[in-house]
């Protein structure tokens, strides 16, 4: 039952509005710093550009993409209209606005920081006060779905909270703690000297506090497709999800271990103890246990959907699944990517291997693939299964679906398998020229060509994603129903209050954080040696 | 739903996820600070608490009493930005003065034809360091020790203080079609050298570079074999030598002769 449409079409269209303009940004970096190009542009432009695409792909559009999908999630598994419909919009304007203060002083060049920020330097306040109200915004997001899903409780004490509802819960408190990270490093930390009222800053604590932010919001981000996996793709192959409480489990983890492990991105920081960064190597290992849970539970239920449809055998089955189905093949290719993208995370969580490709291409390649393959695919998918139910349109170029996601598959793999490949042969990442003529780095240059290559069938495959939607804008009118999600295999009657509510995981997430970020954080407070003067981007021009 | 309370350890959910998760905490703790720390000699920690201290990063005063002592003079001038940038009138004239004992090898108008610096104009804060250097013996010459060892302070000053207020005159060998080469605009990032006009004045200027346009190629190409050789060590942090020691003899060549031929 979806009343505010309006509301859930306004945050994925300026999603994939962000999303599209973002792309363009991020194939024309990829064109410049590869051999295609001659060395005739100003290199500020290109940490201008990737300053952008970094937020806008970062901050922006996944934000509006899980608030759009939490609020579509609450209204149809819940089965009644948005409790805090103003607030609601009063958060997509704080983040449209947040998106617009924040990429003006970054297209002037007044703060080409890379999204990460990268304290010590330091550039225009507006750009992290664009940044900051993005995040406000989003946590109004946050403080909606945990009043939706309270009131819902309250009204029905003897059912368990719908799964999609319970997960898109879990990612609000999610994203609620680990953005406070990011959100101390700039209001306590970037923006005093941002608008000079210091002159220094402590940037090993403002780097432990973004690594707060920077693991989890991976996992913030993958909300929504592991939504996807669990309560579209088993509906939409006409099959069942094999286990609920599995399902919950995996979201649980998430919300629990997803956070005190960003440690293991300062693995090369003076400014952290090893003792710590094993720690948090520890938990980040454990955080690929709801993955593989959620693998196998996703290819159970893809199997469970094969044999009602008659599949055999035991690898038969796999032929007899609806590959024609775009949220089939979506799914397929997510977990695809999903898979080389985690093996590719093993070594960057295992303190001794990183060492041989810390702050290389491979990192690049290795956080396109999760986030701009594993997850961004099945943002595709979302929208493509919703579309209809938002706009009373069918959407009918399942022929341009599909090929959208096999480019999307292509372009992803021959982007980052190349970028993994030239990290190993230790390119180092964040750098506007690269010197192919030299006879050191002249091998890496077929490799960055490809590449670039892969860029541009990605940026394609965007293109044909927004002629998807925007066909979809002027179809005949038709009633799509009511949105449904998956129907688990077992119903659950009763389910553990543990699997059914929040304030356990809350406890153990912000105690691990204690555990493991506390001392750390505590150290470089009282420490005052650890201030260096900041450098001002883009000042004295 | 269920009827136990949830925060109890008779409920067996809270009770396992809290206990596993300590189990982790602990064990993880343990292992990153007590038993991988001791299992590495190198470390040569005196006992347990040493041991959690080390890993858990607290810092350390290392002791500075057996460093290893360099064996020659280094550079004892802080250089910012705003050094000497505001000349004195009484300075220069007193400099006028100095400076003629200088006018033999560096010209009466602070131009010759001598391979010497050409120090007309130059930035007074490099013209002071230099001069400074040569006094404490962090830079050596056997033309410009000597003269340099009887100045006081203020000498050094007003002498620095004459010499940027004389105007630039064009040198000799002026020729702008000489086109920058590649070192000069884009250095060459793959060995750590960055554009010499980055510091050096076509870009941007960086406070303690001199000022090399229409200087001798002799004297700029035996300055960076200097460095790059190590005989002269008196740039700050070794900047100098680091770039130079990456640089080609041609680049070399054609950097001094490019600045040779600027205004």
């Amino acid at each position: 039952m979806l009343t505010n449409k309006r509301l859930i079409l306004a945050h994925f269209w300026l999603a994939f509005i962000v999303f599209g303009a973002a792309l363009v940004l991020g194939a024309w970096q990829m064109f410049v710093r590869s051999p295609l190009n001659a060395w005739h542009f100003n290199p500020e432009f290109y940490y201008r550009s990737v300053t952008a695409h970094g937020s806008a792909m970062g901050y922006v559009f996944p934000t509006l993409v899980a608030m759009g999908f939490g609020y579509a999630i609450t209204e149809s598994a819940l089965e009644k209209p948005l409790i805090g419909r103003r607030w609601a919009w009063a958060g997509f304007f704080l983040v449209a606005i947040g998106a617009v203060v924040a990429m003006i002083p970054v297209s002037l060049g007044l703060a080409s920081v890379l999204y990460t920020f990268y304290p010590p330097m330091v550039g225009n306040p507006f750009y992290y006060i664009g940044v900051v109200m993005v995040v406000v915004g989003s946590w109004i997001w946050v403080a909606l779905m945990s009043i939706n899903m309270a009131i819902w409780k309250r009204e029905n004490p003897d059912k368990p909270v719908p799964l999609a509802m319970f997960a898109n819960v879990a990612g609000s408190y999610l994203w609620g703690w680990t953005a406070v990270g990011a959100a101390l490093e700039i209001i306590f930390q970037i923006l005093p000297v941002a608008l000079g009222l210091r002159s220094t800053i402590d940037a090993g604590l403002a780097r432990v506090f973004f690594s707060w932010t920077l693991h989890a919001i991976v996992y913030f981000w993958l909300i929504p497709t592991y939504i996807a996996y669990y309560t579209i793709f088993p509906r939409a192959i006409g099959g069942r999800l094999y286990s609920d409480a599995m399902a919950r489990i995996s979201f649980i983890l998430f919300v629990v271990v997803a956070m005190p492990i960003g440690v293991h991105h300062l693995f090369a920081d003076p400014q952290v103890g090893a003792g710590f960064k094993f720690m948090h190597s520890v938990f980040t290992g454990l955080v690929a246990l709801p993955t593989l849970l959620t693998v196998f539970t996703i290819c159970a239920s893809a199997e469970i959907a094969s044999r009602l449809r008659g599949g055999h055998g035991a690898f038969g089955w796999i032929t007899a699944l609806p590959w024609q189905n775009p949220i089939m093949l979506a799914t397929a290719l997510s977990l695809v990517m999903l898979g080389f993208g985690g093996a590719g995370g093993l070594i960057n969580m295992s303190y001794q291997l990183d060492a041989s490709i810390h702050n290389t291409q491979w990192i690049t390649g290795h956080f396109h693939l999760i986030f701009g393959g594993a997850i961004v695919i099945m943002y595709f998918a979302i929208a493509y299964d919703l579309w209809p139910h938002l706009t009373g349109r069918a959407l009918e170029s399942f022929g341009l679906m599909r090929t959208q996601l096999w480019l999307w598959f292509i372009g992803m793999i021959v982007t980052t398998f190349p970028w993994h490949y030239v990290g190993i042969l230790g390119m180092p990442r964040r750098m506007a020229f690269y010197d192919y003529a030299n006879p050191a780095i002249s091998p890496q240059a077929f490799s960055v060509v490809m590449s670039a290559v892969g860029g541009f069938i990605l940026l394609l495959s965007g293109a044909l994603f927004l002629t998807v939607l925007i066909r979809g804008q002027w179809a005949d009118n038709s009633e799509a129903g009511s949105y449904r999600f998956a129907i688990p295999l077992h119903m659950p009657a009763r389910i553990p209050a543990a699997l059914n509510s929040f304030g356990l995981w809350l406890a153990l997430m912000i105690g691990l954080t204690v555990v493991n970020y506390g001392y750390p954080i505590a150290q470089l407070m009282v420490l005052k040696e650890t201030n260096v003067p900041a450098v001002y981007v883009g000042a004295g021009r | 739903m269920s009827e136990q309370p949830l925060f109890s350890f008779r409920n067996s959910w809270f009770a396992t996820s809290v206990g596993v998760t300590a189990a982790i905490a602990v064990l993880a703790a343990l292992a990153g600070l007590i038993w991988l720390p001791l299992a590495q000699p190198d470390l040569k920690l005196s006992g347990i608490w040493d041991a959690i201290c080390s890993a858990a990063g607290v810092p350390r005063v290392s002791s500075q009493g057996n460093a290893i002592q360099p064996d020659f003079k280094t550079s004892n001038v802080v250089m910012t930005s705003e050094m000497l940038t505001k000349p004195n009138q009484v300075s220069i004239g007193r400099g006028a003065t100095l400076a003629q004992r200088c006018a033999i090898c560096h010209g009466p108008q602070g131009v010759s034809d001598a391979n010497s610096p050409n120090l007309a104009g130059q930035f007074a804060a490099v013209t002071y360091k230099e001069l400074n250097d040569f006094k404490t013996g962090a830079r050596v010459n056997v033309v410009m020790s000597p003269f340099a060892a009887t100045m006081s302070d203020q000498d050094m000053l007003d002498v620095a203080a004459y010499y940027a207020y004389l105007p630039r005159v064009p040198s000799n060998n002026l020729d702008p079609k000489v086109a920058a080469p590649a070192i000069v605009t884009i250095g060459a990032p793959m060995r750590n050298v960055p554009p010499c006009g980055a510091c050096h004045g076509d870009i941007d200027n960086k406070a303690g570079s001199p000022w090399l346009g229409g200087q001798s190629a002799v004297y700029i190409k035996a300055q960076l074999h200097a460095f790059a050789s190590g005989s002269r060590r008196n740039d700050i942090s070794q900047q100098m030598r680091n770039i130079a020691r990456q640089m080609t003899s041609e680049e070399i060549d054609q950097v001094a002769h490019y600045y040779e031929a600027q205004p």
